[in-house]
């Protein structure tokens, strides 16, 4: 009663056996102990458990495993590089965006689709990414201030790797 | 002390976790091979009696190795914190939508789903009684009253220039925590258990498993490494899943794992409570108020839990931040065949508060005076003006200080006037303003509560464990505890590590709760660090020669008062204590001095200090729709010396705008069977990014160091919750734009676009 399944994570190829009801979230908490993506309301309304698929925000909650089949998938686990932090990461971090954590993974996925799309968000643009992600503990206000700050950071990233850091 | 971290900005002790996804909640922590998952089987009836009830069908379920009924329990059928009069399984009777009847023990949640279904549970209704009025109605109360009285209200009210009198009501409020209940159960030698809980409360929870499964409390041991959140909602309710798991552990012998879905977190736990009053008030023509006599219920749901305490609580709050001559306030909880309400940030003092305010509103409205200045005129001050309806009396307000401050800050009398002018010209769109004060009682007001323990272990190399009874749900309890220990033994945040919460380091704690986390853990932690640096001064003494009272300990380092001569590493310090037969481990302890309260005269001091706040806001209505958003709002809060202030300040934000919730958005409706229909995101709507203010603007007073308290700071957790009823105000004033010159406002809460809608159309 299980489906094989090759899955593409965080760059890492992986087969897992799952059951076909399952959720892209279930796999990866349950299979792949991924478990950084949380399960807040389990039906797309709290943004906990938001992933990349290719390159774009997902809510894993409600993609079925077998849908998430040869695309590669991006976790909270696979935000940094080579040990080295995403600028996402080094913003929430600064911030103190967090209080419970439990959102945060989702919100920073968000954050990350974002600053793929549109290197140089408006402030518009950024409430409209994150209007899916709840978060119960802080209001939003500095979480808000850490995307900022990401875009910030990975403007400054970009422009380092052009050698145009000069001055 | 250049190099203390205390009263600095801190990232939060778990950040680096959280912002690589390897912090663990509950159910993410890694279970052995052949962990079992639990589900409840929920009353689907609010009020019956139960004639059958059999499980032989649900345990021939292919997966299912235990499906288990009171019956099953080898203990006490009992997870009450206070009244012992709620069975963790059902006995007899259900007593409302959602009450645990059964628990499945199963390979798989799919497993459990089939077999709940399979029990066959035959049931005769009963006469159930839904909500709050018409359990007042009905009589249906439980527990004693609560009363406090002062001068001859009657009269005052009779004398009064300016007599109101009505009802109002405030809504309940599901916590909404992300992470929702949870526990992992797991077996030890000796039939022992060790529980993993999502729990404000692991202490109790010890308790209530040990008395289910008959165990003295030392076979149990619980750990609490985080909460997704908790809001007061897992102050006691943690308990009866985490009980339900060791009942599975029990049965089967393996590991059981229980986390709950949106939907059965939403269905079957307990809310902030409904509270029904009923009003007289009278005042002068200055705005002053002579008498107030209030009589509210608090809707319990079918079981005490800490109804009493909150109830207790909304009393003492009655009052908010003002003296008030004479009064007359009641008290009691009513019974519904609802589920058991239960602690929420605020513990009734909101919903009192909400009292107060609408009195307020309504006198200022009848007298054609700024709500802001009526509230002024009220503040406590100087004798005999300082004395709480229960007597304690209130030094050295800071309600006044922080008003003054803030209209200037907030600009509020030009605003005001531009609100005025905006309003007079815009037909769809008209604006409010309003300044909220907050007045909130600090200490658990049951005095024996106020209790914490500490236990820190400095190892060979330097490197502290510091472990303490409160517990971490976001509030960054961890992140000022290790401040705390950081500053007494004079090292760097990094070289302390703050353990998850375990009965089996500190026994018998107090719930984190009633905002006293860092109060009472932050004094206990703080005597066990002196402790420990005492015996290490006289170390470093020796090997410094100097007497133990010329050494400082400070950023890492130990050397002489001065700084002239040797400075030696805190770990060469620790290592030379080992070599000299020192120990290295303390506890520390801390209960708050001249606590005491007679809840049958009404009288005492229940509250070691008072935290003050206030919040001016601005908001913006449609008047064709009722559709409002806050516009901005401006925040000057007392946290006395902030132990760490990027904390406090997020503690403020978050609390406003949950309270901002409460007030404007988040709606629980329940249907004439009982049942709760907004139990999910999709029909219960909290606040998103667009509902927080664009420009809000939250400022720490200064020069507010409280006397007493560690480090001179003040709890936070619960007081700026209230700074939302200040939405309130600023709607009725928008609202009050229009509607005739002198027509009352009749605005409900939660003010959602359809109560702003009716009130805006006069209905």
């Amino acid at each position: 009663m299980k489906v094989v399944l090759p899955l593409k994570v965080n760059g890492d190829d992986y087969e897992v056996a799952v059951p076909p009801h399952w959720t892209l979230l279930e796999a990866l908490r349950y299979e792949l102990r991924l478990t950084g993506s949380k399960q807040g309301c389990d039906k797309g309304d709290c943004g906990a458990c938001t992933v990349l698929v290719d390159g774009k925000p997902v809510l894993a909650c409600l993609t079925l495993a077998v849908a998430a089949r040869g695309k590669a998938i991006t976790t909270i686990e696979g935000l940094a590089h080579r040990g080295k932090m995403d600028p996402v990461q080094d913003a929430f971090d600064e911030s103190g965006a967090l209080q419970c954590g439990f959102c945060q993974s989702g919100m920073m996925m968000s954050a990350k689709a974002l600053l793929n799309e549109r290197p140089d968000p408006t402030e518009e643009e950024m409430r409209l990414a994150l209007s899916g992600n709840l978060c119960r503990c802080t209001g939003y206000t500095k979480i808000f201030d850490a995307v900022r700050r990401a875009a910030q950071l990975q403007a400054e990233a970009r422009r380092v790797a052009l050698g145009q850091d000069e001055g | 002390m250049s190099r203390t971290p205390l009263h600095r900005p801190s990232p939060h002790e778990s950040a680096l976790g959280h912002v690589t996804g390897r912090a663990r909640y509950v159910d993410d922590l890694d279970a052995p091979p052949g962990t079992l998952v639990a589900q409840v089987v929920p009353s689907p009836v609010a009020h019956a009696r139960i004639t059958r009830l059999d499980v032989t069908a649900a345990r021939a379920v292919p997966g299912v190795h235990a499906v288990l009924t009171a019956a099953d329990i080898p203990g006490v059928n009992d997870i009450a914190p206070v009244a012992h009069d709620e069975p963790l399984l059902a006995e007899g009777e259900v007593h409302c939508v959602g009450q645990a009847v059964a628990v499945v023990v199963a390979e798989s949640y799919a497993a459990c789903r089939a077999a709940a279904k399979a029990v066959v549970l035959e049931l005769e209704p009963l006469p159930a009684i839904l909500d709050l009025e018409a359990a007042v109605a009905a009589g249906s109360v439980q527990g004693d009253l609560h009363e406090m009285r002062r001068g001859d209200v009657d009269a005052a009210l009779a004398s009064a220039p300016v007599r109101l009198s009505g009802t109002y009501r405030t809504p309940g409020q599901d916590h909404f925590y992300l992470e929702t209940h949870a526990a992992l159960a797991l077996p030890e030698e000796d039939g022992a258990l060790f529980i993993h809980s999502s729990s404000q409360h692991p202490s109790e929870v010890q308790a209530k498993v040990a008395e289910v499964l008959g165990l003295p409390r030392r076979m149990v041991r619980v750990q609490v490494t985080r909460m997704g959140g908790g809001f007061g909602g897992k102050e006691t309710q943690g308990a009866h899943f985490a009980a339900l798991a060791a009942l599975g552990v029990r049965a089967t012998g393996r590991p059981v794992r229980i986390w709950l879905n949106r939907d059965q977190d939403m269905t079957q736990t307990g809310k902030r409570h409904p509270f029904y009053s009923e009003y007289e008030a009278g005042f002068d023509e200055a705005g002053h108020i002579l008498g107030f006599k209030v009589k509210t219920w608090a809707d319990g749901g079918w079981s005490m839990d800490l109804s009493k305490a909150i109830l207790d609580r909304c009393l003492f709050h009655l009052d908010n931040a003002y003296y008030i001559p004479s009064l007359y306030f009641f008290g009691q909880v009513a019974r519904t065949n609802t589920p058991s309400n239960t602690a929420f940030r605020g513990f009734g003092g909101p919903q009192g508060m909400a009292v107060v305010e609408e009195v307020m509103n309504r006198a200022a409205e009848r007298l054609g005076l700024d709500p802001a200045e009526v509230r002024r005129r009220n503040y406590y001050g100087d004798a005999p003006r300082d004395r709480t309806p229960y007597d304690q009396v209130v030094e050295a307000s800071r309600s006044a200080r922080i008003h003054a401050e803030l209209l200037e800050t907030s600009d509020y009398e030009v605003r005001r006037a531009e609100i005025e002018a905006f309003n007079a010209s815009s037909r769809v769109m008209k604006r409010g303003i309003a300044l909220q004060p907050v007045k909130f009682g600090i200490s658990f007001t049951h005095s024996v509560l106020n209790q914490a323990g500490a236990l820190v272990l400095i190892y060979a190399d330097g490197s502290v464990q510091v472990n303490h009874g409160g517990t971490e749900m976001g509030q960054g309890l961890h992140t000022k505890m290790r401040t705390v220990a950081a500053h007494a033994l004079g090292v760097l945040p990094e070289a302390i590590r703050v353990m998850a919460t375990a009965t089996d380091k500190v026994p018998n704690t107090s719930a984190t709760a009633a905002s006293s986390g860092a109060d009472l853990n932050g004094a206990a932690v703080k005597q066990a660090c002196e402790t420990l640096r005492g015996r290490l001064a006289e170390v470093a003494g020796t090997t410094l020669g100097v007497p133990p009272a010329e050494v400082v300990f400070e950023g890492g380092e130990v050397f002489a008062r001065g700084g002239a001569g040797r400075k030696l590493a805190f770990g060469e310090v620790t290592q030379a204590a080992y070599l000299a037969q020192v120990s290295l481990s303390a506890t520390g302890f801390y209960r708050t001095p001249d606590i005491r309260y007679d809840a049958k005269a009404g009288k005492g001091k229940p509250f070691h200090y008072y935290a003050y706040g206030a919040a001016v806001v601005e908001v913006e209505v449609n008047g064709l729709t009722g559709e409002h958003r806050v516009r901005r709002v401006d925040i000057l809060h007392d946290v006395g010396d902030s132990l760490v202030p990027t904390i406090d300040r997020g503690q403020i934000e978050g609390a406003f705008i949950q309270g901002l919730g409460w007030l404007t958005c988040e709606e629980l409706v329940t249907d004439a069977q009982g049942r709760l229909r907004t139990h999910s995101p999709d029909t219960y709507k909290i606040p998103a990014l667009g509902e927080a203010p664009p420009d809000f603007r939250v400022a720490l007073l200064t020069g507010a160091t409280q006397h007493d308290v560690v480090h001179g700071s003040k709890a936070v957790g619960e007081p700026p919750f209230m700074l939302a009823l200040g939405v309130v105000t600023a709607l009725r004033h928008a609202v009050a734009a229009f509607l005739p010159a002198g027509a009352e406002v009749g605005l409900k809460v939660p003010a959602t676009p359809e109560a702003v809608l009716r009130a805006v159309m006069g209905a």
